[in-house]
């Protein structure tokens, strides 16, 4: 007998063989997602997931959700406007790093300025993957990429510092190989309101282990893994990432703060009294 | 449908042009807006700031044009009439997600309120040099429909028009205003609720399972549904199937992207509107739009006294473009005369409909300020021969 795919009721399985590599670790962290969703509490017709451009892009179109994929960089304003419109929906962004820190980076750091109770999953596999391996800005310094021939001489961002410093009120980081910890993490992210952060360090077997000759996507993946060291509450400054040295993973932030909707809504309350109507979505 | 009462500020009213604008989105039932500050644009985001709170709804001023563009099609998918407002510079942000709203086939209404251009150009001072920015702007094959109110009232009446348009054909609408149409200020009268006609928006009746989201009707505009209702669909600005699902050939394009210009084309009939005065037996037409059109005005009287058969055309749903009407006018007419605030924009358009049939004459404007109304007449005096 053949068996199901244990997250099959949530995958569109008439779109699977997936256009992922062996080994790589976008799947891995869907999987993790679709784990957590599974054995939350939420109603799942209200959960979306909303996906920009690139390899970790495709990941809405495999989840069985309303899901919807959308143009490079900008999953985070459409989420913002989905889930303003309809605050009883739950929305998730899934996209990798390019995509979201990149041509998405202003959109981040507002999105998480404002509060706005979202979750961004951001697989971070330190390169644009589905393009063939340009430098991004998650691209660790002296690893090499198509548009960086010689090294990388940029210096990366550090997103769970980026995330933090901007507002996120929920950060954390682990790699794809951390199975029960990032579904643990999605988990927490799905009870929480506000703008959560996860950023999942990734092998992208085929073109940045590659072209870096860090092995196959496996090895790499064990390799994140086991030099990695969980340090829940370490300061966000202290984790960035060097080429090929100790990834820093754990919870780093935590803290309650109010939405943007429960901003505007305490402050309209209070300044417009009586006049002030509430919104709820609609439907 | 009729409107919601709760968004019509019924009245007779003295507003400019954007404020119209703004409460022509209430009155529509528009509920989200996201915006970014730009003149001459910015008033309409400011009214429905003030008013939304006290309306029920919500604005949120995004970081840039880029993320506007697309937080209003977020709103839309989750069921929510949605609107964003800018000038020429955010409008060429925007094209990105005017290209997503076509492919998505989401219910939005874009409005730009003209100004100077190219780059930073003529912030506070009228120009009509994105009309064919609007038709062409973004990437790829697609048709849009844009209207080109030309007073603050019908500011109010085609923002209207404008959602209602969107509703029906399932496509992003453009309200093409301009700094003029936007900054004067005129008695506006604002209807009743019950006296106002919405179109509301064309849900599926078919259940999750059997729903296909590109589907389309006979009217080739497929039912919608919106997040949160149990169809757990997907939509992907990837060339895409009747499901919905990215398909990466020819024969998924062709069906898809001929659709999607037909969509347009077949019920243009339907869509577009002119406003036609004394054209029988006109030796020449003005063909005109938006603050333009009443500024023709005044030529056309003059030239009228000098005894000039002169006919005017004002386009008010500027694309589609009637086509079939030029055609059928450039047999009976020896001029067209079209006076537009830019180097030759929709005058392109009536020379290839008039095919040589009848003459056709741009009275060119770099914008700053609308035409010299003599500039007009002269060219319909030499028109005419
Ligand atoms: S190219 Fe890299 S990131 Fe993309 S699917 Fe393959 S392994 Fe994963």
């Amino acid at each position: 007998m053949k068996k199901e795919h244990p997250g099959a009721p949530l995958l569109r399985m008439d779109r699977i063989p997936h256009i992922w590599c062996p080994t790589c670790g976008i799947g891995t962290t869907l999987n993790c997602l679709i784990s957590a969703l599974s054995a939350s509490k939420l109603d799942l017709d209200k959960v979306s997931v909303v996906s920009g451009i690139g390899c970790t892009g495709r990941g809405a179109g495999y989840i069985k959700l309303d899901s919807f994929h959308v143009t490079h960089g900008r999953a985070i304003p459409f989420a913002t406007g989905l889930k303003l419109a309809n605050p009883k929906l739950k929305v998730i962004v899934f996209s990798g790093d390019g995509d979201i820190i990149a041509i998405g980076g202003n959109h981040f750091i507002h999105a998480a300025r404002r509060n706005i109770d979202i979750v961004v999953i951001c697989v971070n596999n330190f390169n644009y993957a589905m393009t063939g391996g340009q430098v991004g800005p998650t691209t660790p310094l002296t690893a090499n990429a198509t548009t960086m021939p010689f090294g990388n001489y940029e210096k990366p961002f550090n997103l769970p510092y980026l995330a933090e410093s901007s507002g996120a009120v929920y950060v954390t980081r682990w790699t794809a190989l951390h199975i029960r910890r990032l579904t643990g993490a999605i988990s927490e992210t799905l009870n929480k309101k506000g703008f959560s952060f996860i950023e999942v360090i990734s092998p992208c077997s085929t073109i940045y282990a590659r072209r870096n000759k860090l092995g196959d996507g496996l090895s790499l993946m064990k390799f994140y893994h086991d030099n990695s060291e969980i340090k829940h509450g370490a300061n966000t400054r202290d984790v960035n990432i060097e080429f090929q040295k100790k990834i820093v993973v754990g919870k780093f932030v935590d803290i309650e703060k109010p939405t943007f909707l429960e901003a505007r809504d305490e402050h309209y309350r209070r300044v417009l009294g009586e006049k002030y109507q509430p919104y709820g979505g609609i439907g | 449908m009729k409107a919601d009462p709760k968004g019509v500020l019924t009245g007779s009213h003295y507003l400019d042009g954007d404020h119209a604008c703004c409460e022509g989105a209430l009155a529509a039932g528009c509920r989200f807006v996201a915006g970014y500050p730009i003149t001459p644009s910015t008033e309409v985001v400011e009214r429905f700031s003030a008013r939304i709170p006290r309306v029920g709804g919500i604005f949120i001023q995004m970081e840039d044009e880029l993320s506007s563009s697309i937080a209003i099609l977020g709103a839309s998918w989750a069921g929510v009439k949605s609107m964003t407002v800018t000038s020429g510079p955010g409008f060429s942000l925007m094209m990105e997600h005017i290209g997503l709203a076509v492919m998505l086939e989401t219910p939005c209404v874009y409005v730009d309120v003209q100004r100077g251009g190219p780059s930073t150009g003529l912030p506070t001072l009228p120009s009509q040099a994105d009309m064919m920015q609007a038709r062409w702007g973004s990437h790829g094959d697609y048709e849009v429909i844009a209207i080109s109110p030309s007073s603050p009232q019908e500011c109010f009446d085609m923002t209207i028009d404008a959602f209602n348009l969107s509703e029906q054909y399932r496509t992003p609408v453009f309200l093409m205003m301009d700094e003029c149409v936007g900054h004067m200020t005129e008695k506006v009268v604002i209807p009743p609720a019950d006296k106002i006609e919405v179109t509301p928006r064309r849900y599926t009746k078919l259940p999750p399972g059997k729903y296909l989201p590109y589907k389309p009707d006979r009217d080739l505009v497929p039912p919608i549904v919106k997040a949160g209702d149990g169809y757990r669909f997907h939509v992907t600005g990837l060339t895409h199937n009747e499901k919905g699902y990215p398909v990466m050939s020819a024969d998924c394009q062709e069906t898809l992207v001929h659709r999607l210009v037909d969509k347009i084309r077949v019920n243009a009939k339907k869509i577009i509107r002119y406003e036609e005065e004394k054209i029988n037996g006109a030796d020449v037409i003005v063909v005109s739009y938006g603050i333009t059109a009443r500024v023709a005005q005044q030529a056309i009287e003059l030239a009228r006294k000098d005894g000039v058969k002169v006919g005017s055309l004002r386009l008010v749903v500027v694309w589609p473009f009637p086509e079939k009407r030029i055609r059928e006018l450039a047999g009976k007419t020896k001029a067209f005369v079209v006076p537009e605030m830019n180097y030759g924009q929709i005058v392109f358009e009536v020379e290839r409909c008039a095919a040589g049939r009848a003459a056709t004459f741009l009275v060119p404007h770099g914008g700053g300020t609308t035409h010299n109304p003599e500039d007009i007449y002269k060219k319909i005096m030499e028109a005419a021969g």
